[in-house]
């Protein structure tokens, strides 16, 4: 165990923090331009320099990077404000995918504009009627010819207004047991037939969208797997989303940590106090936690282990912990704490942002519930929930109202 | 970067938790609990066998010279046996502080026996209810006599010497003493864990000799806690997991409503949430097994955060293990009450999670000052 770089590793580290230094954009030169375009702008330039997608081959716009590479690359690159967060989807979640089930030309031809950011792709999974139990989706796949017709409607796409491609899970079966009837597929988002309406969220933004289709065609070539075998394929997208939105993101402690010390009780700092004290030293506790599992189960993956079931304590404890904080941030500003508007208060705003928000982390890609679950079955070998839908035909399975 | 045990550890850990589960069984511990034997001599004679007191003395004091890890991952397996032994007095505290202020001839005299378990050592800290500080302290020296009471000391009736701390007029107001038990007077009392000893040790005009020097005791004794705090918290990140395990065991096995209760959710989740705890602490018990290993300006941070941590994980798991026990769980029978009064006895002898949690912050602070110019 060594958390010190090695010789070699310091140098990957000196070089990757100078070229960082030396082209991470400017204040300017992001002026004017609206979030997409800003991270399009900035992994483009990474990728032109050979600094995108480290781990992946060569061959598919990555440098060919070791695990730990890519651990140090993302530690210096977290220390500037980079624009981020709209590869995430395609990068974390499709690209994975794509690389365990499409074939050598589709891997060549979707994997570098995904790397270089000219492609945004986004996760068509979850249904009106299908979200914790994504195996119930109702979306239906029907062969015609070489091609397949898509008929149907998904809920809460992330991004899906501005993404070229979506990875799509759907119903090809509807007499067999649910798991067994999923096929999985690729489409380009601007397909005939596809139709994105944006959904406003409690924060007040619209990122997430309701996307319906009507005979939309997607020619056989983009399924991953076989007919039957999506379910499987989903799994490879879920068990690289637990990783890929990890712990990270959210109210930072240090952030929180800051506010203390500036912030009085009493007119002492806050920082002062003891109930201040111990709160954020469990925040710290959980935030230091996250941390090093992550880095353990890279080391594991540097091993040549996928990642498995356990990532899903990522998610789990960086949303609520990133809950916590903003409400707490909040109570430490007292009653300018309802206050949003940034004129009156440098950062107005920011918590209440935050707060708003957090309730979609602890339910986007697999809700707390859901993973406690998959801690205790796939992790500590509990029995599975029972399951009155077990071995029943899709089409015969009951539902209820508010499906 | 490499973020796990080597595989060299990984086989000592093999060994450990063979020879434990051999000598160190659930009965066995029992027994402790239930006799009037302060501690499993034999265990302890055995151990000493293996060199598990000499993990990481230096070999020219008759130790194995080996590093921080190994005696990490001796101490998780200690912490899963809920071993009844004076490991953590001797090794963790009283080793440490001779290893970290003793003079050449305090060392030469005193490490190679505590090597081979020969001496056993302690520290004897607190002196009434509440938190110490050094204007609290009534212990006094005067030339070289000490004068003073402390209780609650770890496996006092059993120590050959203790490390003292003492109010001091100069520098940081405390001095650390080594000063040897035999004529002092000690009466062992009863605690919350039978499975560890405690005493209360009167000192009048005792032949104390300083550890270090005069007047930077308080500093002494904090470096020793933070040393201390990452070995046991390896042994409450032991301990935690072994109560996990034995909910899960028993949640299996007991049926109600024609299942096993490990499948109702509010168990599955329960004992989910103990994995996640238990986690996080074993995750910041690495980092504090480095810094422990020679990192030594991310030591108080590491050392709080590992702390806290395996403090709140050890007390969640062994309080949700007999919950999850039901009535069993509350009887003298089962074994589920060694976990929990081994995790909060682990949870005060190197101070409360109150406390921590506020080393915990200062640490921070101190770590993000501008360094002066
Ligand atoms: C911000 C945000 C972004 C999202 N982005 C995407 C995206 O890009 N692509 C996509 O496909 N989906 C996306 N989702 C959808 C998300 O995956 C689902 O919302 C989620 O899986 C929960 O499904 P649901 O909303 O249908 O809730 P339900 O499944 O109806 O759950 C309702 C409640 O019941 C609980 N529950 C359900 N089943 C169980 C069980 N077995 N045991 C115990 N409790 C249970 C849940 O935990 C939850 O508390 C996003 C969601 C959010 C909030």
């Amino acid at each position: 165990m060594d958390f010190n770089d090695t010789p070699q590793e310091a140098e990957f580290r000196a070089e990757a923090a100078e070229w960082l230094e030396r082209n991470v954009p400017s204040r300017e030169e992001l002026e004017g331009l609206d979030e997409i375009q800003r991270c399009k702008l900035w992994q483009k330039r990474k990728y032109d320099a050979g600094w995108a997608c480290i781990r992946w081959p060569k061959e598919y716009g990555g440098r060919d990077a070791t695990t730990i590479q890519s651990v140090i690359w993302n530690q210096e690159e977290s220390k500037y404000p980079v624009p981020a967060g709209v590869f995430a989807i395609g990068q974390g979640m499709a690209a994975p995918t794509m690389m365990g089930w499409a074939n050598e030309e589709q891997k060549r031809f979707h994997l570098p504009p995904l790397a270089s950011g000219e492609h945004i792709w986004c996760q068509l999974f979850s249904e009106p009627s299908a979200g914790s139990d994504l195996a119930a989706v109702r979306t239906r796949a029907e062969r015609d010819g070489n091609d397949w017709v898509i008929n149907g409607q998904k809920i809460w796409t992330s991004g899906a207004h501005y993404s070229d491609y979506g990875i799509l899970v759907v119903r090809t079966d509807p007499t067999v047991p649910k798991h067994k009837g999923l096929t999985y597929f690729f489409l380009d988002m601007k397909s005939p037939g596809v139709e994105v309406k944006p959904i406003k969220q409690i924060s007040g933004g619209a990122n997430f969208n309701e996307v319906f289709f009507t005979d939309v065609r997607i020619p056989d070539e983009q399924r991953l797997g076989a007919v039957g075998q999506g379910w499987q394929v989903s799994l490879t997208t879920l068990m690289n989303e637990r990783a890929a939105i990890g712990g990270g993101g959210g109210l930072g402690f240090d952030r929180v940590y800051q506010l203390a010390q500036k912030m009085n009780i009493d007119d002492r700092p806050a920082i002062e106090n003891g109930q201040v004290r111990a709160a954020l030293a469990n925040w710290y506790c959980q935030e230091s936690g996250l941390r090093y599992t992550g880095y353990r189960s890279l080391t594991a993956m540097s091993r040549g282990e996928t990642p498995g079931p356990e990532n899903s304590i990522g998610k789990l404890v960086g949303a609520s912990k990133s809950q916590d904080m903003a409400s707490f941030a909040i109570d430490l500003l007292e009653m300018s704490g309802v206050m949003e508007d940034r004129e009156t208060w440098a950062e107005g705003g920011v918590y209440t942002g935050t707060y708003l928000n957090a309730p979609g982390g602890r339910i986007a890609g697999g809700s707390d519930e859901i993973m406690l679950n998959i801690l205790a079955e796939r992790v500590l070998g509990l029995p599975q929930d029972i399951r009155v839908d077990k071995g029943i035909p899709f089409n015969e399975v009951p539902t209820g109202s508010n499906n | 970067m490499n973020f796990e045990f080597s595989q060299e550890q990984e086989l000592l850990r093999e060994q450990a938790r063979g020879f434990l589960d051999e000598n160190c069984s659930a009965a066995s511990v029992r027994e402790i609990l239930e006799g009037s034997d302060s501690y499993d001599a034999k265990l302890w004679k055995d151990m000493a066998q293996l060199g598990w007191m000499a993990t990481a003395i230096p070999e020219e004091f008759g130790g194995l010279g080996l590093s921080y890890y190994e005696l990490s991952v001796i101490a998780e397996e200690l912490g899963r046996a809920i071993a009844p032994i004076p490991f953590s007095s001797s090794v963790y505290l009283a080793t440490e502080a001779l290893l970290l202020a003793g003079s050449a001839e305090q060392r030469q005299r005193w490490l190679p026996k505590l090597a081979t378990g020969e001496s056993i050592g302690t520290f004897a800290f607190a002196e009434h209810a509440g938190r110490p500080t050094p204007a609290n302290l009534a212990t006094t020296v005067s030339g070289n006599s000490l004068t003073g009471t402390k209780i609650a000391v770890p496996d006092g009736d059993i120590s050959d010497f203790a490390i003292v701390v003492a109010r001091s007029d100069t520098g940081d107001g405390a001095s650390v003493y080594l000063v040897e038990l035999q004529d002092v007077t000690r009466r062992k009392v009863n605690g919350i864990d039978p499975t560890r000893s405690h005493a209360k040790l009167e000192f009048q005009d005792c032949k104390a000799e300083l550890l270090g020097s005069e007047g930077a005791g308080w500093s002494l004794v904090n470096q020793l806690l933070n040393r201390a705090a990452i070995l046991v918290a390896w042994e409450q990140v032991g301990g935690s997991q072994a109560a996990l395990e034995q909910a899960k065991e028993y949640a299996m096995g007991r049926y109600a409503f024609g299942r096993p209760i490990a499948g109702f959710q509010a168990i599955k989740h329960k004992l989910a949430n103990v994995y996640v705890k238990n986690t996080l602490a074993r995750s910041n018990c690495y980092f504090g097994g480095w810094a422990l290993a020679g990192n030594e300006s991310e030591l108080p941070l590491a050392a709080a955060t590992a702390r806290v941590s395996a403090t709140q994980a050890y007390y969640f798991a062994s309080k949700e293990n007999i919950q999850t026990h039901g009535g069993m769980g509350f009887t003298w029978e089962f074994d589920c009450q060694m976990y929990y009064r081994r995790a909060k006895l682990l949870s005060v002898s190197l101070g409360s999670e109150m406390w921590w949690q506020d080393r915990l912050i200062s640490a921070y602070e101190q770590r993000n000052q501008p360094v002066a110019a």
